[in-house]
């Protein structure tokens, strides 16, 4: 596979998995401001905060109001991270790897690119926001069914993957690090008020985690019983240990993979060595930020390997050595 | 509601479904009938769903200059389409063959012996005034000889019903995309004419340009790589790159994707590494190719490129050089080529030409600016035309300063008053002027696409057919009027 291709794959997966991550993280948020007293309410502001570009965004509004910052997630396209810039960063790298992709998956692509755009309205208002993320959601549920269920298994599924859950796994630990820090500052769990326990539901909500949640655990929903599920599960497929374990099994797959299958297995110990039950809040947040910054380290040496030139092209052509 | 055809306006020109009196032309009355029973609200609907239809595929084609992050339109289709009675195909076909194999043989014979200039068919300062000659080409033995290994002519038909080559792409032509993805869409909206009418498909096109292009390497050569050279994302026919790729299974590489080894072969970057490349069917002009041989500014090719394909390494589909028979100076000379390299008579006509740089007939054209089309030597797509009926006495006088200077870079042309045929505007049906292009590809067998692509001026009067400047398409239907009589029949 051409280098050039695989990293528009990957990048495209990753985009492509942003915009469902934004349109859960959405949903989850507004559904959780209708359940708060106005008091308790965290606001707009951490989603401002998840999806990163506070600078960006400072620049643009005044405050963090529900209008101006979803506005700022799904339409903005000054926003690097908006879900229209994503969706039209996907479609045009689609177009690039066009050649490649089933048609369908172009077509439900350029589809969801025009629907984003002519609906991105319906997401500022009450009523007609529900409809509109799910939606989107559905339609980017369908994009991994398809590539699940239409292509062969080889290295284009393989750069997929590994865009998915690259994105998914970085995703899911800022999520958890910004709810964390909310929530997590209060104090102690052990007499968590009715309305903390809404918080965290909420947070299982985002990443569509609840009832994986209950069936697992087995228990109530409380703080750490939640972040550890969310990062450590090896089942759950938007923990960051099941996204890891998934680009393992890929990177096996792929040609001189050695040094990135030593540095995804170290990332899986470390979150399975750590104590969450002991860790405070500040301790948690240091915590998510090594990860994240290894799972960037991990992005640029996929980059390295497999999408960057290496070295001249042959003196002898292949068959020759042979 | 139904439709008349008798309320059809009878045109001066040739019409090509409707003849003189209403009736539907030789393959068209399945097509007429079924029309007249939808009536033009259900018209109407119809070109709504292929509408809705091309914007769902996302076929689309680029237009420069447009403002904003979207950098394509949605492919124009008529849903009209235009028919051909399988006997004139078959002539035409015939036709387009013996041009191809002529021009091939031209362009192999002006960078070998040119025996056509030695024998005083075809004058030498022609060629020495060529913008497409190309030097570096001088002595190449590209396989088989053929160098315009696909070609797309464009025909146009007069008002007496005269089919003419207007001009042959040579170069890179465009357009066989839209042509296979016009009759996909029209499948979908006129399924009950396809269950009807002898339509002959036009679908093979891609495996016969992956034969084609396979037979460019050695048969022993077991899994060539073939691939496909685009400019990029911003090439006004990326969608046809990405296409043909998609459709023949090979990989779409950009200049970038390649490079050329001190072995004179050229690689591709892979995520394991280079890996060789025996074909390349290149959608970039000459002059980007390779930036050691031609242009050094140009970031689209390959350094190296000409010295792997002048050392047998890899083939081009055009080979460089090729566009030296694309010029409308030498297309003049393609009915004497005809006769000179295959001892025939040419089966498609010229449209009647007048050389600006032949003193006599430059006189001519001056005189008669009013009357003619005057066309640069080496544009395509339409521009900088004179189109002498319309154009005001400034333009003409522009022109005139132009030809002086330049002769070598001009021809006129007669105004032919292009055939029309029905077409879906505002009010219903209407007639609008097209033309054709067919796409040829050279092998060791000569190929047409069955019909081409068909484009239309969707202004009244206008004879523009270009998508760049506000032209259509329809889908071209050759009908097997063997199976319509034995319809009538039974």
């Amino acid at each position: 596979m051409l280098s050039r291709v695989a990293d528009n794959l990957f990048w495209m997966a990753r985009y492509l998995e942003r915009i469902e991550n934004l349109a859960r993280l959405l949903d989850a948020s507004a559904s959780l401001m209708l359940d708060l007293p106005r008091r308790l309410s965290p606001g707009w502001q951490p989603l401002i905060t998840i999806t990163g570009n506070m600078s960006t965004y400072n620049e643009l509004a005044a405050d963090y109001s529900e209008r101006a910052v979803v506005r700022f997630v799904v339409s903005e396209r000054k926003n690097p991270s908006s879900m229209i810039t994503s969706i039209a960063h996907a479609r045009e790298i689609a177009r690039t790897v066009r050649d490649i992709l089933p048609r369908e998956v172009w077509e439900c692509i350029n589809e969801l690119y025009l629907y984003v755009d002519e609906h991105a309205d319906d997401a500022a208002v009450k009523r007609t926001r529900y409809a509109f993320l799910g939606h989107v959601t559905a339609c980017t549920q369908t994009l991994t069914g398809m590539f699940e269920g239409t292509f062969s298994e080889g290295d284009a599924l393989s750069f997929i993957t590994l865009g998915r859950n690259i994105e998914r796994a970085d995703m899911s630990s800022r999520i958890v690090d910004v709810r964390a820090a909310t929530m997590l500052a209060a104090g102690n769990e052990d007499e968590l008020l009715p309305f903390e326990s809404v918080l965290w539901m909420s947070l299982l909500h985002s990443l569509s985690g609840y009832q994986m949640y209950r069936l697992r655990m087995r228990e109530r929903v409380y703080g750490t019983g939640v972040v550890r599920f969310l990062l450590a599960d090896e089942h759950f497929p938007r923990a960051c240990v099941c996204c890891l374990r998934r680009v393992e099994e890929v990177l096996h797959r792929l040609p001189n993979s050695q040094p990135l299958l030593r540095r995804v297995a170290r990332m899986r110990r470390a979150i399975h060595r750590t104590q969450f039950e002991s860790l405070g809040q500040g301790q948690l947040h240091g915590f998510i930020d090594r990860l994240q910054l290894s799972l960037g380290r991990t992005n640029d040496e996929l980059a390295r390997i497999y999408f960057v030139a290496r070295g001249a092209p042959p003196a002898v052509a292949p068959d020759q050595v042979a | 509601m139904r439709i008349a055809w008798d309320q059809y306006p009878a045109a001066a020109n040739f019409d090509e479904l409707i003849a003189p009196g209403g009736m539907p032309r030789p393959g068209a009355s399945a097509l007429i009938d079924f029309l007249a029973a939808l009536g033009p609200q259900e018209l109407a609907a119809r070109q709504k769903a292929a509408e809705v239809a091309i914007r769902a595929m996302g076929i689309t084609f680029t237009v420069y200059h447009e403002e904003g992050g979207s950098i394509d339109r949605a492919w124009p289709l008529d849903i009209i389409p235009r028919v051909i009675a399988l006997d004139e195909w078959r002539r035409i076909e015939a036709g387009l063959q013996q041009r191809a194999q002529a021009l091939n043989m031209f362009i192999d014979d002006i960078y070998h012996d040119q025996r056509i200039i030695r024998d005083d068919v075809f004058p030498r300062m022609y060629l020495a005034d060529s913008a497409n000659f190309r030097p570096q080409c001088v002595g190449v033995d590209p396989p088989r000889g053929i160098w315009a290994h696909i070609c797309g002519s464009d025909l146009v038909r007069g008002a007496d019903g005269t089919m003419y080559v207007l001009e042959d792409n040579l170069r890179v032509p465009s357009g066989v995309s839209y042509m296979l993805e016009n009759r996909q869409v029209v499948k979908r909206v006129f399924p009950e004419v396809f269950e009807a009418a002898g339509i002959l498909p036009v679908d093979e096109y891609p495996m016969h340009l992956f034969d084609m292009l396979r037979a460019l390497v050695p048969s022993h050569v077991e899994q060539p790589e073939i691939v496909v050279l685009t400019p990029g994302i911003y090439n006004s026919a990326y969608f046809e790159h990405a296409y043909l790729a998609h459709q023949m299974g090979c990989e779409l590489v950009e200049g970038s994707d390649l490079a050329v080894g001190d072995d004179d072969y050229v690689h591709m970057r892979t995520i394991d590494g280079w890996q060789r490349v025996d074909v390349i069917y290149r959608r970039i002009d000459d002059l980007f190719l390779d930036p050691e041989a031609f242009r050094k500014d140009s970031a689209l090719g390959v350094p190296g490129l000409m010295r792997a394909w002048r050392a047998g390494k890899v083939a081009l589909a055009n080979a460089p050089g090729a566009g030296v028979a694309d010029d409308k100076l030498v297309y003049t000379f393609v009915p004497a080529m005809i006769r000179y390299y295959l001892d025939q008579d040419a089966i498609l006509p010229n449209v009647p030409s007048y050389l600006c740089c032949d003193d006599r007939q430059r006189e001519h054209v001056l005189a008669n600016l009013d009357k003619l089309v005057v066309k640069p030597a080496n544009e395509s797509g339409g521009y900088g035309m004179l189109m002498g009926p319309r154009s005001s006495e400034d333009e003409r006088r522009q022109f005139a300063e132009l030809v002086r200077a330049h002769p070598r870079n001009y021809i006129a042309q007669p105004v032919i008053s292009l055939s029309t045929t029905p077409t879906l505007v505002e009010g219903g049906l209407e007639p609008r002027h097209l033309d054709l292009r067919p796409f040829i590809l050279s092998g060791s067998k000569v190929r047409v696409t069955m019909g081409g692509l068909t484009r239309v001026a969707m202004r009244k009067g206008s004879l523009v057919v270009n998508s760049s400047q506000g032209g259509g398409s329809k889908d071209t239907w050759i009908v097997d009027t063997s199976v319509e009589n034995a319809i009538a029949r039974s």
